[in-house]
């Protein structure tokens, strides 16, 4: 158990590493989701109150683009060199492998989301702190979800043509209910408005969707990565 | 027991029977080269003793185990066509990484004497993407190398090395078969291959054409096995 | 034999469907939809089929992962295709009884809505198949994603469930009703379609080991 847990770090920091090496995925991304904060106060009048409204689900829509740049990188990175063989013949498990990519995609598409929440914030005039830790907690859930399936899609797609493609069009219907679920209990938040009964449903689909897609993850990665 | 046993293993993609039927030994000690023309299933077949993917029939057994198991993958080292580090990490970053993995004792150490073997241990702390190619390659032998196991499994390891790449390879392969090692290899560099192997197998459309030791015959003219046991 | 066992079953659907339009046609018009309320006699059995489908793509999945035996996976990509298309025809029903209904194509009514979320999700399993060169990764991978669809399936239908109930909407049937002489019709119907959905299937399912053979002859004469 512990060997299991070291392996997921050692995975994680050296996919972390790399990464803040070069910078290419994480500046992508957050270039990436300025722009498209700047594209919808052109799409909608960041001033009028019914902006404000539907400003939780803009927010995901962010994210979500932005945490796809990041998510496509991940077995990528694996690519150059033929780096993936030597993982795989390392005496370490799929799931091992499997979870030390997805955290560190989760620590960079987190870090991606919480530098573009405040901006959000001042380009909108959304008070965001005034729920910041149940946003929090809402964040960290959907998040989550979004880097477990993209994590496993970026796996199935590496060796295709129009990765880049297919891993939002593979990715996105999944994530339908975990984004339409932070989108709801966001807007909510930023409004002011805690989770309450009315809205709790939401919060427990998102445990319920980040446990099952973790579960099923694990269970499968290892006959996606070794094959039939 | 075998080192390495390959027992009449198929491999499919999808209904095409790429490796058929193919069994194949290799004691300790022994070094098997596998021949053969492109397309006679080579790398299916190396990436399949691997563990890369699972035979579609038959079983592949390293010291009696499954290549799947965490602790047979301890005893492989495996050298394929990329080089398997990584461009954005240093050297020793790269080392430490695997040593880590393998769960070395001390990976730093280990890392760090294997740099020196290869004659990496000035540009330690270089970024691989900055090394020449053959330092690159270098360092793909030193990766393969760290945990030294017990089971060397090489596909087209003299292809596209440098001089002073293919001198160090040489020489820790020798090293290995006179530790006791046993290394199975794909190759068309049948001179360098002949010299180091024991054993030699002929594919042929995923076939095994020939599987014997290697004899004077095949040193004095590599050409010989093709001659002899047919391109068919 | 199998030819003749496919030929029958399309023909007892062919029968049953020109007996239930007969029977429909002559039904009068339900008293608050008039005679729109009608489409729910193909709308209904294609998103049961649909429904149907997307099982068996699951179970053929998993008996895929399990046995490595590519019967599976051409049976999981037949049904899929069979499955969209029946998903089609709920959407393009739905939507034009909606326009009559409501006056609009498209209202995101939740049920509607879970559909075209479905039919999205299973088009991603076909674009998936399709960029995979590889049979055996093909089918590996399909199946994997095949696995996490259906998961989704039920999420999605609550959660759009849930969406909608915040928000005002239409009720569904626009409180039309269902006469009783009407059920054993839609029985029938409901059997019509699953046959339709079969014989595609089935041709469909030929097909693919048709394409697999092939497939396998191009590599054998590669290799010559």
């Amino acid at each position: 158990m512990m060997a299991f847990v070291r392996q997921v770090l050692v995975i994680m920091a050296k996919d972390l590493r790399a990464e803040l090496r070069t910078k290419e995925a994480i500046n992508a991304s957050l270039s990436f989701a300025l722009v498209v904060l700047l594209l919808f106060s052109f799409a909608f009048d960041p001033s009028e109150e019914t902006t404000r409204e539907i400003s939780g689900g803009l927010l995901w829509i962010v994210f979500a683009f932005a945490g796809t740049l990041l998510l496509n990188r991940s077995f990528a990175r694996e690519l150059n060199n033929d780096c993936l063989d030597a993982l795989i013949s390392a005496p370490i498990s799929g799931a091992a492998l499997f979870l030390g990519k997805a955290l560190a995609n989760y620590v960079l598409v987190l870090a991606v989301e919480l530098i573009a929440l405040p901006l959000f914030g001042v380009f909108y005039n959304v008070r965001w702190t005034s729920q910041f830790w149940q946003l929090m907690m809402v964040i960290a859930l959907a998040t989550w979800g979004m880097t477990v399936t993209g994590t496993m899609f970026s796996a199935l797609t590496v060796n295709i043509r129009l990765r880049e493609v297919m891993l939002p069009i593979l990715n996105f219907p999944i994530l339908i209910p975990a984004l339409l679920g932070a989108m709801q209990l966001t807007s909510a938040l930023v409004a002011g408005k805690p989770i309450a009964a009315d809205n709790d449903a939401w919060l427990k689909m998102l445990i319920g969707f980040d446990v099952m897609y973790t579960a099923v993850s694990v269970f499968l990665v290892e006959t996606v990565l070794v094959g039939g | 027991m075998n080192a390495v046993g390959v027992e009449s293993v198929w491999k499919f993609y999808g209904d095409y029977p790429a490796l058929r039927n193919v069994s194949l030994s290799a004691a300790p000690g022994a070094c098997l080269a596998l021949i053969g023309r492109n397309g006679a299933g080579k790398t299916t077949l190396l990436r399949t003793i691997a563990g890369f993917s699972r035979p579609g029939k038959g079983k592949i057994a390293i010291f009696g185990n499954s290549p799947r198991d965490t602790a047979t993958r301890r005893l492989m080292g495996f050298i394929g066509h990329g080089i398997s580090v990584y461009d954005e990490l240093s050297a020793l970053e790269n080392l430490m990484l695997f040593g880590k993995l393998y769960g070395l004792a001390d990976p730093k150490k280990t890392a760090l004497e294997w740099l020196e073997r290869t004659g990496l241990d000035r540009v330690k702390d270089g970024l691989v993407r900055e090394f020449s190619r053959g330092m690159r390659q270098r360092l793909a032998v030193a990766r393969a190398f760290l945990h030294s196991p017990k089971v060397l499994l090489l596909d087209e390891p003299f292809t596209a090395l440098d001089d002073r790449a293919i001198a160090v390879l040489q020489r820790l392969l020798h090293e290995a078969l006179s530790e006791g090692k046993t290394i199975v290899m794909s190759t068309h560099q049948l001179r360098e291959a002949l010299e180091l192997a024991t054993h030699v197998a002929l594919l042929n459309r995923g076939q095994v054409a020939f599987h014997g030791p290697r004899t004077a015959e095949m040193v004095a003219d590599p050409g010989w096995v093709y001659a002899r046991y047919g391109e068919g | 034999m199998r030819d003749k066992i496919l030929y029958i079953i399309g023909a007892v659907a062919l029968i049953l469907l020109a007996r239930d339009m007969y029977l429909i046609t002559g039904f009068p018009a339900e008293a608050n939809q008039g005679a729109i309320f009608k489409i729910i006699f193909f709308h209904v059995p294609m998103a049961i089929t649909a429904l149907t489908c997307a099982m068996v793509a699951f179970v053929a999945s998993i008996l895929f992962l399990i046995t490595k035996n590519f019967q599976y996976d051409a049976l999981a990509v037949a049904v899929t295709e069979v499955g969209l298309a029946f998903l089609a025809g709920n959407l393009i029903t739905g939507s034009i009884w909606g326009r009559v209904a409501w006056g609009i194509w498209w209202a995101w009514d939740a049920r509607l809505t879970s559909a075209l979320v479905c039919w999205l999700l299973y088009a991603g399993y076909l674009m998936l198949r399709n960029a995979i060169e590889e049979p055996t990764q093909r089918a590996t991978f399909a199946a994997v994603f095949s696995i996490f669809a259906f998961i989704d399936v039920p999420i999605v239908i609550f959660s759009i469930k849930w969406w909608r109930t915040q928000h005002p909407q239409p009720v569904f049937w626009g409180g039309g009703s269902f006469p009783p002489d009407w059920s054993a019709v839609f029985g029938w119907q409901m059997l019509a379609i699953l046959l339709v959905g079969v014989v595609f299937t089935a041709v469909r399912l030929r097909q693919e080991q048709f394409q697999r053979e092939i497939d396998s002859l191009r590599r054998m004469a590669h290799a010559l």
